[in-house]
This record gives structure tokens, sequence and C-alpha cells, in this order.
């Protein structure tokens, strides 16, 4: 868990951050957005105390995170920044095994880690292993730079537009391996980005700054559906909001018994991807099967058009 | 096959330096239409071989100094505590690169002394601001996300220095080795009319008694020894610039 | 860990309060150069001489501080000035305070040396020298380093830089015409040569000048033929690159036997100045060693101008010619200057070697004074190099800078 408690940080006077307080549970990820200079980035640099607060505490697991000399705090919180940031004298293996080598790992623990996150973000180990950063592909670079993150399995992430330089495609992939990570180790994930649709992708909760405070902090839906500012409402936009509120539900929890025709839908697509397929194949509703492929019922052109309505 | 051709010139460069200090005396026949009768086409009053070592030490001494001085104080300027003498020490690089070799070489003299140590002196000073130039152009251009990745890995100060900056900044700095070192090994000749212990007696000793081929091969002796040190240089700054990947 | 209370809230602004106070109260007291300065001062002004009194020119002296050098009130008085503006140095203020405050304390310093020059030597002895003492120079540069970190701090316009440099020129010139540096050895050396120093000034500026100007007339059209012939260009570039490698002494010498040759055998070669020793090979020497940046500056910006803008020169139709005079010349600019600046600094330096082979110039006073350990005479040559190329640089440079600054279309227009 970290607790931010009522935190501020003024450069000459002039506030960046100003007085944010959150709550960020664990092993959920959370997405701070905002336009650029709302102090989105600082707030999170404060939290590994690459920017030191001027003001206020943050708490790790009830712990003052100014309790021990800031190089040791952030060998325990993994970092994560646009462009990777990877070293460019040291391979990639080097590249990743550098926090457990400053915490002083054993050398075959440090090898078998590496191995393992090489697996896992699916870079062949023997082939990526010596490589030098440059002579890999962007979305290569991306993923050891996340790995290397992760190398010492700390409890929280944080993640500054860690795909901003990604090309669509590849950034869709980098986004569904991060959910993957995320639920496989349990990492608590606290990540910037000005992209929504990024956003609601990823977000257990998402943190909207601007001009240095927390205009609101909650569940994407209730973004949606309650927009505490006219600048939320902004943010997420007019014409998106039902297709936002969709994205952000499952297949499965707008399922009724019944049949249909046709191709099936997993229940763990989202609603949005359900509309899609309805109105694609012209049909008004589809079979709703389970991840195992068990008939679950159906899905209604009608059912999802109400769920995207605005909440009374 | 053109690409083979300069490692072999320089091959063939190093053999003919290599015969020529150790046995210059096999070379007597190309040199001595250069001279009139009787006078001695090879330098007679002492080693070569041991006058290009000693130039070759004097050098190396100095170079090491510079390096190491250059290099801290690059260090220096560029941490947070000496931020204030960053820009005051850009210009004095300015400044100091204005003043002439030979000029330091003969301020020295007065404070030190003939012999070695004022040439010691005026090429320490002058090699150091080549090198002080390139370790503070390479420590001040890092890429920000690296460093940013460095410190948000939780290394300290001085791991960050030692772990990723210097390495980052060798072939930089490597750069301005080489550069320092070729200047130092031509002003070094010019110690020798303050009596240091140099190649550049061959040559003022030919000046003086008009003897071409004495200047011709102290030289071409020092032109050599550059060239080959330079190329050598070159290649080490070539191999760890492509290992940064930035080649 | 608990820090809910107003209490705790209290203490917290009491530690950011006094951090704050503590660590800018540091800050805005205290100028780190300043104590570099002020430590670099005392040493000269406590623990160094100032002065020494030699009964001749090369025996060794006897050095004093600035009291046993000076009378007391001029010595108290200077200690009293650069008391202010090592004062001025210490504390953060604005580099016009402190620029000001080294101009005064280098004004006192340099008519304090022509005084002590007056009151050490004895009246009528007209063997005895008194020159500056190792103190002297640490203030000296103490305080020029004090000058320089103003003037980097304001960071002045280029037409402002020349005009300090003019101001300083006319200061120095004042202070020299004025007589009250003529006791100092330095100035006795200058005194029984004084004709000889200005042919070899000029000489010495003839052979800097000369070379550079050879230098770019061949220079320029041998890159611009390298920028256009790409076969020639790393042939061209590696030849001049290994003529670099040559120590100046060795060319200079190697050229006398050809130019010698020359003098004898090619009619009217003599008549017009070639010889096999003195300027001559100097000349060429230094010719030689200015091609290079003249050269490989000429490529780079030749190269370095925009794809785009030589297509739309192209595009509207200019010849060849038009391209290379209206486009790629002016933007090439601050490229070859720099050259233009690296050669003349760099002649100015090693025209002082054409002394070994006869060609004259300040080195002539260099090698003189280190053959007869007169190191006073060796000043004599190394200081007028030294201002000479520092001149020429701060010239340079804000020529450059102008150029860089001058938008293209405002110097076509």
């Amino acid at each position: 868990m970290i607790e931010i408690d009522a935190i501020s940080k003024r450069y000459d006077g002039v506030p960046v951050v100003d007085n944010v307080s959150m709550v960020i549970e664990p092993r959920t990820v959370t997405v701070v957005v905002g336009t650029s200079g709302s102090g989105k980035t600082t707030l999170i640099r404060m939290i590994n105390r690459l920017v030191e607060a001027s003001e206020g505490a943050i708490r790790l697991d009830g712990e003052d995170n100014r309790s021990i000399p800031g190089y040791e705090l952030r060998r325990r919180i993994g970092y994560a920044i646009q462009g990777h940031g990877l070293f460019p004298h040291r391979t990639v293996a080097q590249n990743i095994a550098t926090v457990p080598g400053l915490l002083g790992w054993k050398k075959a623990r440090i090898d078998a880690k590496v191995e393992e996150l090489l697996t896992l973000f699916q870079l062949e180990p023997k082939t990526f292993g010596p490589r030098y950063p440059h002579e890999l592909s962007g979305g290569q670079q991306q993923r050891v730079g996340v790995a290397r993150a992760l190398a010492a399995e700390p409890n929280v992430l944080l993640m500054d537009e860690p795909f901003g330089a990604l090309d669509p495609i590849i950034r869709a992939k980098a986004q569904e391996d991060l959910l993957a990570i995320q639920k496989h180790f349990g990492t608590t994930i606290v990540l910037v980005t000005h992209d929504m649709n990024e956003a609601f992708h990823l977000a257990d909760k998402i943190a909207v700054m601007d001009k240095g405070g927390v205009v609101q902090y909650g569940p994407p839906a209730e973004l949606v559906r309650s927009p505490a500012t006219p600048f939320v409402e902004t943010l997420i936009g007019d014409a998106e909001r039902p297709f936002r509120l969709l994205s952000i539900a499952k297949t499965g929890a707008a399922a009724e018994p019944g049949d249909a025709d046709g191709a099936p839908i997993s229940e763990d697509r989202s609603q949005q991807e359900a509309l899609a397929d309805l109105i694609w194949s012209g049909r008004d509703a589809l079979p709703v099967i389970s991840k195992n492929g068990v008939p679950m019922g159906r899905v209604t052109l009608d059912a999802i058009l109400k769920r995207a309505a605005r909440p009374r | 096959m053109r690409a083979w051709a300069p490692t072999i010139l320089r091959g063939l460069l190093l053999v003919v330096l290599i015969a020529f200090l150790l046995s210059p005396g096999s070379f007597e026949p190309l040199l001595k239409p250069l001279v009139q009768q009787n006078a001695p086409a090879i330098y007679n009053q002492g080693s070569l071989l041991s006058l290009a070592l000693l130039h070759l030490r004097t050098v190396f001494i100095a170079t090491l100094a510079a390096t190491i001085i250059a290099v801290l104080l690059a260090i220096l300027v560029t941490r947070p505590f000496g931020t204030e003498f960053l820009a005051l020490s850009r210009s004095l690089v300015n400044i100091g690169q204005t003043f002439p070799p030979v000029a330091v070489l003969a301020l020295a003299v007065p404070a030190v002394g003939f012999g070695e140590k004022p040439t010691l002196i005026a090429l320490f000073l002058y090699g150091l601001l080549p090198i002080f130039e390139n370790t503070l152009t390479a420590l001040t251009n890092l890429p920000r996300s690296v460093i940013e990745a460095a410190r948000g890995a939780g290394m300290t100060n001085f791991q960050r220095l030692m772990q990723i900056e210097l390495p980052l900044s060798l072939p930089v700095i490597v750069a301005g080795i080489r550069l320092s070192v070729v200047i130092s090994l031509a002003t070094a000749t010019i110690g020798s009319t303050v009596a240091a212990k140099t190649l550049g007696e061959v040559i003022i000793a030919g000046l003086q008694s008009n003897n071409l081929a004495f200047v011709l091969q102290g030289g071409l002796i020092v032109g050599a020894l550059a060239v080959l040190i330079y190329d050598g240089l070159s290649a080490i700054e070539g191999m760890l610039a492509r290992r940064t990947g930035s080649a | 860990m608990c820090q809910h209370g107003p209490g705790a809230q209290a203490s917290g602004f009491f530690i950011g309060g006094e951090s704050l106070i503590g660590r800018d109260g540091l800050r805005v007291r205290f100028d780190k150069l300043g104590i570099v300065i002020a430590l670099l001062a005392a040493y000269g002004a406590l623990w160094s001489s100032f002065a020494t009194l030699k009964p001749n020119r090369i025996v060794q002296g006897k050095a004093g501080s600035m009291l046993d050098s000076l009378p007391a009130w001029a010595g108290w008085a200077l200690i009293g000035v650069l008391v202010v503006a090592i004062a001025a140095a210490l504390f953060r203020a604005s580099p016009w305070i402190k620029l000001i405050a080294a101009v005064a304390a280098l004004a006192a310093l340099t008519l304090s040396i022509g005084y002590a020059a007056t009151f050490l030597t004895p009246a009528g002895n007209t063997y005895a020298r008194v020159s500056p003492a190792s103190g002297f120079w640490i203030l000296l540069f103490a305080f020029a380093l004090l000058a320089a970190d103003a003037i980097t701090r304001l960071d002045p316009p280029p037409g402002m830089r020349v005009l300090f440099l003019l101001l300083a020129a006319v200061a120095i010139g004042a202070l020299l015409m004025s007589g009250s540096w003529n006791g100092l050895s330095i100035m006795k050396e200058y005194s029984g040569r004084a004709d000889v120093f200005w042919v070899e000034a000029g000489k010495h500026v003839e052979l800097a000048l000369g070379s550079l100007f050879a230098a770019v007339l061949v220079g320029l059209p041998l890159g611009i033929l390298c920028h256009r012939v790409a076969p020639l260009r790393d042939g061209v570039l590696n030849t001049l690159n290994l003529v670099q490698t040559i120590p100046s002494i060795a060319l200079f010498g190697v050229l006398i036997a050809p130019l010698g040759w020359i003098a004898t055998n090619v009619p009217g070669a003599a008549a017009i100045g070639i010889r096999g020793i003195g300027v001559a090979p100097a000349f060429v020497a230094l010719f030689l060693y200015s091609l290079l940046p003249v050269v490989a500056n000429t490529v780079v910006g030749l190269a370095g101008v925009p794809r785009a803008a030589n297509d739309a020169a192209r595009g509207i139709g200019m010849t060849g010619r038009q391209r290379l005079f209206k486009i790629e010349f002016p933007l090439a600019l601050p490229v070859i200057l720099t050259a233009i600046r690296i050669v003349l600094v760099q002649n100015i330096g090693m025209a002082t070697i054409a002394a070994l082979i006869g060609g004259g110039g300040f080195g002539v006073f260099v090698f003189q004074g280190i053959g007869q350990t007169a190191m006073d005479l060796v000043l004599l040559g190394a200081v007028p190099t030294v201002v000479l190329a520092f001149a020429s640089a701060v010239v340079l440079d804000a020529l450059i800078e102008m150029n860089s600054l001058v938008p293209n279309g405002a110097r076509s227009a």
C-alpha cells in the first residue's frame, strides 16, 4: 500500500504538486493522467524520491519513504521510463542484473532471475542476453527496460510513460504483456500517461491531475459516470464516453440466458469489442462462451446499448 | 583489398621505425645524399633509441598526469557541488588554448629551472585542455534517460559515476587523450631548447650544424611515433564507441 | 511514524524552515569560487613574495613581501584594495560588482609593481633589476580568474566583449606610456631593444597573418574542390593530417634545403625574399600547418548545408556558382571562421619557433632569454605572444558569434 499524505513540491515557491493525498491499494494498477505540466511525473518521482517532497509524507506499507537513504529506497522500487533508458555499454543481461547486482545477490541467483525474466518477456535468453541494447528493436528495448525494473522483485513498479515511444501495434502488445506480468507477480503498479485509451485499458483506478492537484481519483467507470470537474470531462471526451464505459466492462457481465447464432465471443472480451462484433456482423445477439469454451448464454445489442447509456 | 592497405602501411611504418631505431647505421646510404661530405648522416651524439624512449617517457608521464587531473577536474565541475565552476572552467579552457606551447614552456623555466621539469610542466598544462574539454563535453551530454534510469535503479552518486557516466564517456575521453598526445609529442621536441632529453636534440643539432639528415630523421621519428600512437588510440576509441552503440 | 498531529506538522515545518535558512543562507552569503580566490589571494599576499630585487639581470635575487617592496602607505593601500576586492569575491553579489572589484584589484597590482620597482631600485644603480615575484603572479591570476568568472556570468554580447578588450588594451597602453613600469626589469629589457622589439613584432604578425592569408587563399578553393569531388577528399585530408604530426621545428628545418635550392637555382626567387633560412621556411611551414583546419572546416561547413536549402536553390533556378556564393558559402561561414580562429591562434604561438631558424618574431627574445638564463627577456617574448593570441581569439570568437547570429536572409538582403 502506498499512502500519499498531503504531499507538495515547490520549485522556487511555485507549486508543481500541491497538497496531494491518495492511497494506492496493493496489487492494483493505478494510472495517473493529466496534461503535460500537470505534475503527474513529479508526483510519482516523489514516491521513489527522485524528487524530494517540499512538504507531506509518503508511506510504503506504513513505513515513511524517508526512513532509509534514497538510493536504498529506489533499489526496492521498480522504475521504468519512456525511451527505456537502457545502459548502452552493458548487455541486455547486465542491464537486467543492475539492481540485483547493487543489492549484492549471488551470481547464480542473478543469472536465474535474468533468464526467468527474459523468458517471461519472450526474449530467448541465449540469443538476447549477450546482445547490446542498440542491437534490439524499439519494442524489445522497451521490454528489457520493464524486465530490468522488475529484476529485484519489487512490490511497487513506477512507470513514467513507458510506452510513449512505441508504435500503436507494439504498444498494444506491451500493454497486454504488462497486465499479464502484473497478474503474475502481483506488483503494485503506478503508471503515468497522457493517453486516455491506455489509462482506461490498464487502470484499476485513475487519478486525474490538473495544475498540480488531483482533481479526481477513482475507478475508470466512476470518471465517466460522474466527472468531478469540466477538465475531467474534457479529458475523457464527450464523443468517447459511451465507448469508454463499454471498454472497461467485460462481455460476461452483460450476458443473459438465451441463444444466438453465429460465431461466439469470449466472456473476458470487453463490451466494446462485443458491440463492434454485433455491428460488424449485423446481428442482434452474440453467443457468449466462458474462457474454457462453455456456452454462457448470449449478449444482445440492446443490453449493450443500455449499458453504454448515461447512468441515472 | 583497399581496406587492408592502411593497416599494411601502418605495420610497415612500425617495422621501419623499429629497424631505424635499433640499427640506424644501416639506413646511412639513404640519408647520405642529404649531407655535405664528411658530415655524419646518422645522429652521432647519442643513441636515437634511448632518445626516442626518453621522448616517449616524457610524453607518457605528462599525459598520464594530465589525464588524471583533467578527468578529476571535469568530474568535480559536473557534480552538484562544483556546478558554480562549470561556466568558468569552460571559459578557462578557451583562454588556456590561446597560450602557445612555447610560451608555456618558456614561462615554466623561471619557476623550475632547465631540463625535463619545464618540459613536463608545459606538456602537462597544454595536455590538460583537450582532455578536460572532452571529458566535460562527454559528462554533460550523456543521454538523460540513461542517467534517470541509473538513479531510478538506486545507484548512489558514486556508483552512477563509476558504472554509468565514466564508462559511457570513455570513448570521448580517449579522443581527448589522443589529441593531447599528438600535441605533446611535437611540443616535447621544443623541450630540447631548455635542455630536456628528447628527440628535439637531434633536430636542434641538425639546425645548428646545418645537417639536413639530422633534422629529417628527428622529425620523421617523431612524426612516425605520432601517426602510430594516433592510430592506436583511434582504434581503441572506435572499439569503445562500438560497444556503447554510439558508433 | 505517525505524523498527523499538529505537533508533528509544526516540527516538520521547523525542520524544513531551518534547512531552508541553513542551505540558502550559505548560498546567499558565500560564493564557492570566491573562497578559492580568497585562498589563492591570501597565499599570494601572505606566504609568497611580491617583488624580487636582483643586483643584475641574470643572478638570483632577494624577494620581499608587499610591505617590504613598497613604502608603508602604498603597501597598506594595496592591501586595503585587495581586501575589499576579496570581500566582493567572497560574497554573492552582482557580476558587475565583481568585475569592478577585479579590475580595481588588477589595476592596484599593476600600478604597485611598477611603483615597487622605482622604490626598490637604489638611486643611480643601472644594473639592479626588479621583477615581479611569485606572489604577484598568483594575485594577478586570482583576480584575473575573478574577472573571467564575472564576464562569463555577464555573458556579454560579442560587440561588448570586443569593447572590453579594447578598454583593457587602452588601459595597458596607458600604463606602459605613463612610464610607471619603466623601473621594472621587463621594461628595461625592452628599452634596451625597443627598435628590435617592434621589428620582431612586425615579423611575428607578418608571419602569422601572412601564412593565414595564404592558407585561406589556397585552402578555401581546395576545400570547395574536395567537397565537390568526393574521391579527392580522403587523400587530401589524410596528407594534410600527416603534415600536422611532424614537429614544427623539424618541418621548419626540413624546408631549409628545398628553399635554399630554389633560391640559388630559380632566377628571381632570391630577389623576392626566398632564402634557405629565415622567414621563408617558417612561412611555408606555418602555411602547411594552416591548410588542414581551413580545408577540413570548409568541407565540414559545406557538408553541413541543409539539403533542403540546396534543393530549394536549385528549384528556383540558381546556377552552381550562384548556389555556392549565395547559399552554401554564407551558411558554411561560421564553421570556416572557426578554422580561421584556430589557425590564427596556432600560428601566433608557432611563429615563436621561427626564431630557431632565423625567421624572427617574438621567439627571438624567448630563445635569447633561455640562452642567457635571463627570464625577464623570456617574458618580453612570451607575454606579447600570449596577449596577441588571446586578443585574436576574443576578436574572432566575437566575429564567429555575430556571423552565426545574423539570420541568413538578413545578410543577403
